[in-house]
């Protein structure tokens, strides 16, 4: 099959589809790749280095689209492209298709497959294609990016000869991929990092990335992001009186804030109003990842740079993910890489449209002249339930103590228990029993309490030591045999030679092997 | 001699063995500690040939020196990865030992009522002065000596031959089950207050093979990696067996030295059977619980390495974790793990093991073959001590093991393991499992760790894997 990415149309998109790197990984999975010319060049890859990478360079957009038996793109399609689809042809790029009728329309008549980047499941399996993720981490990074290009000041706080810098204090909404990556890029910078998130559960990652959770003084069960595949859902309107009333708190003092909060197939929510904006300190900077959707901020304009009356400057820009075409392109191109790996299975360049697998199946969009969007839900959960942990409340003082007495007395009333039932069970063996059995029972009895107190203490790396040696002891039993083997008949020294015999195996090879292992074990 | 002279030497070897028990505490002093057993084990040996009732004693010694050739053979000849069969062999020994020696104890009871009393031995003698109800006690010890003995004997041998290989170690019941087993402890029962009744020897014969075949049947329905559990079990019973011919004989040794194996044995089950959070009764009827409900879906692939990739993720790594299992004494590859921990360690990267104590076919496996490998026991862990390093460790190294390491058990409540402690490794920063291919441990539960974003899978013989990263590790 022929793997073919047209230049991209849209105005000022740098990405492409396929890099040098991705097309010879596609050529292992035995197709064979073209590109249109100069659709690399804003990202930095020349048509030399595809030449040199095997690629068929074409020179137009047509004959690319005649030439490719799979078309790889970034945007969705415009209408010009979405004609050019013929029977047959299979197209995988982002497609929108929750607000792209007519492309689907389109793709349906034309007979033409279409694969939408967007719809891929969240499941850990296809993660590698999940190219909302690997958009989203660039996002992240270049919000930071951006904000700290118009944000006058450090990052990292400083002391210096000429005078003390105190460190810029980020705030990131939402803790999705861009949320986590903005964190982890502000951390990195030396930034004081916030992060808020409606999904409690995400407050481990967020520490973990070096940030520090806003959580509000609020009693509600929020809804699992299981139930949503990981994504956050709709919050209450009290639990967002909390949320905002909390951001007010927070807006005086914070430098930089990145909104990321989205919710699938709705309006940005609004998160940062503009009392907020209005708290913040001249010079502060707001990046609102959301613009596409209207946005965290109400002031934020999509696609724009603006700057309020009281100097906090908003970002509202949409193509962050553009704005670092190299990185972007290696890692969607990889993302189609890995999706044309799983539509070829056998790796015999024959791309098998399997409309089994779940991956699969929920990223098409148009099937054999079908539209066949929305996918039915995956067979598996994305994301396991977070069991419900009850945090256990940390004991006071005395509660630690009391808690002690009760264990101690526990522990008393058990053995006493055991002791008691112990003795009765003597005194009932012993009103039985002649006093010759006695005395020998004493004994026993005493060594099985010896033998319990000793054992305990042998250390676990010398259990198998222990056995070897308990075997060689337990052949203590060739003193019966010895003491027998004199008396009786023919048929008492047989048995008894037998045992003997069978137990100096037993005491010799259980003694000399002990001692073999334990010669071995050795200090460093 | 004098019989105390012989009670004198009996005291003195207990107490060194006791001391030679409680001398395992310490790897240092279990090494002195040995030669306490065995300077006791002469000594109760030597007590008893010059003691009063034995003869024949030059036919004893040659015994003795005969079967301690072979012990000795098969001690020095014997690979470290064999000790699970050489212990479960030698249990099988004690066991038939004790049902000899029991059957022996009858006959001499049947002589005493016959015989001339001037040709008694010892034990005839004490025979003789023994009243009725002691006689009958006397029967009811050596009873037990045999049933004990016997169903150690034969559930040594069935162990011996699971873990050699020579049975097929899969849990396997006639069709009946338990209640063959069952029957045959009521058959046992019955034979007991029978032989209690008349002295005959058939009731005694009769349970003798009862108890055959309950040791056989019993261990057959327990699968391999119970074995620990099974071989520490048959250890208890061969000291029970002892304890059991001790009271009969009425000899103070036997029962001290029965008692301290006997309890030693159940210690070390009851520990293994901690280590996987099933109860004792649960193990020996074979077999594991059904799961109380579904289990959770694994969702994910298994991702495969190469040695490239292991060897550059431990070139780079700081700190290492492996952890080792049965699967690595099936591989022979201890050597080549100790190799590499002393190429990484040489590099000055701290490297570590970690045990989980049913890790292996018996318990204490593990450390025995990196011990013969001459990896240092203090960096040898047991889990406990090392399960809070994992979040802080760059790389961790599953070599053969699978359900000790398997997070379901924390995880998924409705998993038959369930609760059972395991190895937390999964918090590493990388996780590396070799393996043989994909299949389930041998529980027959999916393994969550193979599929976690931070695991790969590094499929082969593990010795063969290993050999291959060596020379990549600079």
């Amino acid at each position: 099959m022929k793997i073919g990415a047209p230049k991209e149309t849209f105005e000022g998109e740098a990405r492409v589809a396929m890099t040098p790197e991705s097309a010879l990984q596609i050529q292992k999975l035995g197709h064979s790749c073209v590109i249109e010319t100069g659709a690399g060049a804003l990202a930095g890859f020349s048509d030399k280095a595809y030449k040199d990478a095997g690629v068929e360079v074409v020179k137009t957009a047509a004959a690319l689209w005649k030439a490719a038996d799979v078309v790889v793109k970034v945007r969705q399609p415009d209408a010009t492209e979405s004609k050019r689809l013929r029977e047959g042809q299979t197209l995988i790029s982002f497609f929108n298709p929750a607000a792209n009728e007519a492309g689907m329309e389109a793709a349906k008549k034309a007979g033409a497959r279409v694969i939408a980047m967007e719809m891929v499941p969240r499941i850990s399996r296809a993660q590698k294609m999940d190219a909302l993720s690997s958009m989203a981490n660039i996002a992240g990074y270049r919000a930071v990016i951006e904000a700290g290009n118009n944000f006058g000041r450090f990052f990292t706080g400083q002391v210096t000869a000429a005078g003390k810098v105190p460190p810029a204090k980020v705030l990131v909404v939402g803790a999705g991929v861009a949320g986590l990556a903005a964190i982890g890029t502000a951390t990195s910078l030396g930034a004081i990092t916030y992060a808020f998130d409606v999904r409690p559960e995400v407050a481990e990652q967020v520490e973990s990335m070096g940030a520090e959770f806003v959580f509000l003084d609020f009693e509600e069960e929020q809804a699992d992001g299981s139930t949503s595949g990981g994504y956050a859902s709709v919050s209450s309107p009290e639990f967002r009186e909390a949320q905002l009333a909390k951001f007010r708190e927070l807006a005086p003092e914070i430098d930089i804030v990145i909104t990321t909060a989205l919710i699938p197939n709705r309006e940005a929510p609004e998160l940062w109003t503009e009392d907020m904006v209005k708290a913040m300190k001249p010079g502060s900077v707001i990046v609102d990842l959301a613009a596409e959707k209207g946005g965290n901020c109400k002031l934020t304009v999509m696609d724009e740079k603006i700057v309020t009356d009281n100097g906090v400057t908003i970002i509202g820009y949409t193509d962050f993910p553009s704005r670092m075409g190299a990185q972007a392109s290696t890692l969607y191109s990889n993302n189609i890489r890995h999706m044309l790996f799983d539509l070829t299975p056998e790796k015999d360049g024959v791309i098998n449209h399997n409309m089994e697998d779940d991956v699969i199946r929920g990223a098409t969009v148009t099937f054999d002249k079908e539209i066949t969007f929305p996918p039915p839900p995956p067979k598996i959960a994305a994301i396991a339930a977070a069991p419900k942990k009850a945090k256990a409340p940390e004991l006071t003082h005395e509660e630690k103590a009391a808690k002690e007495v009760t264990e101690f007395k526990q522990q008393t009333k058990t053995q006493v228990t055991l002791l008691a039932v112990g003795a009765v069970l003597l005194l009932g063996v012993g009103l039985v029993a002649p006093a010759s059995f006695m005395q020998h029972f004493i004994v026993f009895v005493l060594a099985v309490f010896v033998g319990f107190q000793v054992i305990w203490g042998v250390a676990h790396s010398l259990h198998t030591p222990l056995m070897a040696v308990t075997n060689a002891i337990s052949s203590i039993i060739i003193l019966g045999a010895l003491m027998q083997i004199g008396s009786g008949s023919f048929l008492v020294i047989l048995l008894a030679a037998l045992a003997v015999f069978m137990t100096g195996i037993n005491i010799f090879g259980g003694f000399l092997v002990t001692r073999r292992m334990l010669a071995m074990f050795q200090k460093s | 001699m004098e019989f105390g002279f012989t009670t004198a030497a009996y005291v003195v070897a207990a107490v060194l063995f006791i001391l030679s028990l409680g001398g395992l505490s310490g790897q240092e002093s279990a090494k002195r500690a040995v030669w306490y057993g065995i300077a006791g084990m002469a000594l109760a040996v030597a007590a008893t040939i010059i003691g009063p009732g034995s003869g024949y004693w030059l036919l004893s010694l040659i015994l003795i020196a005969g079967g301690g050739a072979i012990g000795y053979q098969l001690a020095t000849k014997v690979q470290m990865t064999q000790m699970p069969e050489l212990v479960a062999a030698m249990h099988s020994l004690v066991g038939l030992a004790a049902v000899f020696v029991g059957l022996i104890a009858h006959i001499q009871i049947g002589n005493v009522a016959t015989a001339d009393p001037e040709t008694f031995g010892t034990f005839a003698k004490l025979i003789a002065k023994k009243s009725g109800v002691e006689i009958s006690i006397l029967r009811v010890e050596l009873f037990l000596g045999i049933f004990i003995g016997a169903v150690t004997f034969t559930g040594s041998v069935i162990a011996y031959g699971k873990l050699a290989g020579k049975v097929d170690s899969a849990a396997k019941k006639l069709p009946g089950g338990h209640m063959l087993n069952a029957s045959a402890a009521a058959l046992s029962l019955i034979c007991l207050v029978w032989y209690f009744n008349t002295g005959g020897f058939f009731p005694l014969f009769l349970m003798t093979l009862a108890a055959l075949f309950i040791g056989y049947h019993l261990i057959m329905g327990i699968g391999g990696a119970d074995m620990p559990v099974v071989v520490s079990m048959l250890n208890s019973y061969s000291g029970w067996a002892a304890a059991a011919i001790g009271f009969s004989l009425g000899n103070d040794l036997l029962i001290v030295v029965g008692a301290l194996v006997g309890s030693s044995g159940a210690i070390l089950s009851y520990i293994m059977c901690k280590a996987m959070n099933r109860s004792f009764v649960s193990v020996i009827l074979g077999g594991f619980g059904g799961a109380a409900g579904p289990q959770m879906a694994v969702e994910g692939e298994q991702v495969a390495i190469d040695a490239d990739g292991v060897a550059t993720a431990l070139n780079e790594a700081d700190s290492v974790i492996i952890i080792p299992g049965y699967g690595m004494a099936v591989a022979q590859a201890q050597s080549s793990v100790a190799e590499l921990v002393r190429k990484l360690r040489a590099k000055g990267k701290n490297v570590r093991f970690a045990i989980h104590p049913v890790a292996g076919r018996l318990p204490g496996h593990m450390n025995v073959l990196l011990a013969e490998a001459k990896v240092p026991y203090d960096i040898v862990m047991e889990m406990d001590e090392i399960n809070d390093d994992f979040p802080s460790t760059d790389v961790a190294i599953v070599i053969g093991s699978n359900d000790i390491v398997n997070p379901a058990a924390q995880d998924d409540p409705n998993s038959p393991i369930a609760g059972m402690p395991v190895l937390e490794c999964w918090k590493a920063k990388q996780v590396f499992v070799s393996k043989r291919g994909q299949g389930t441990g041998y529980s027959g539960i999916e393994n969550p760790l193979f599929f976690k974003d931070n695991t790969r899978m590094f499929y082969g013989d593990a010795k063969a894997s290993l050999d291959t990263l060596l020379p990549k590790i600079d």
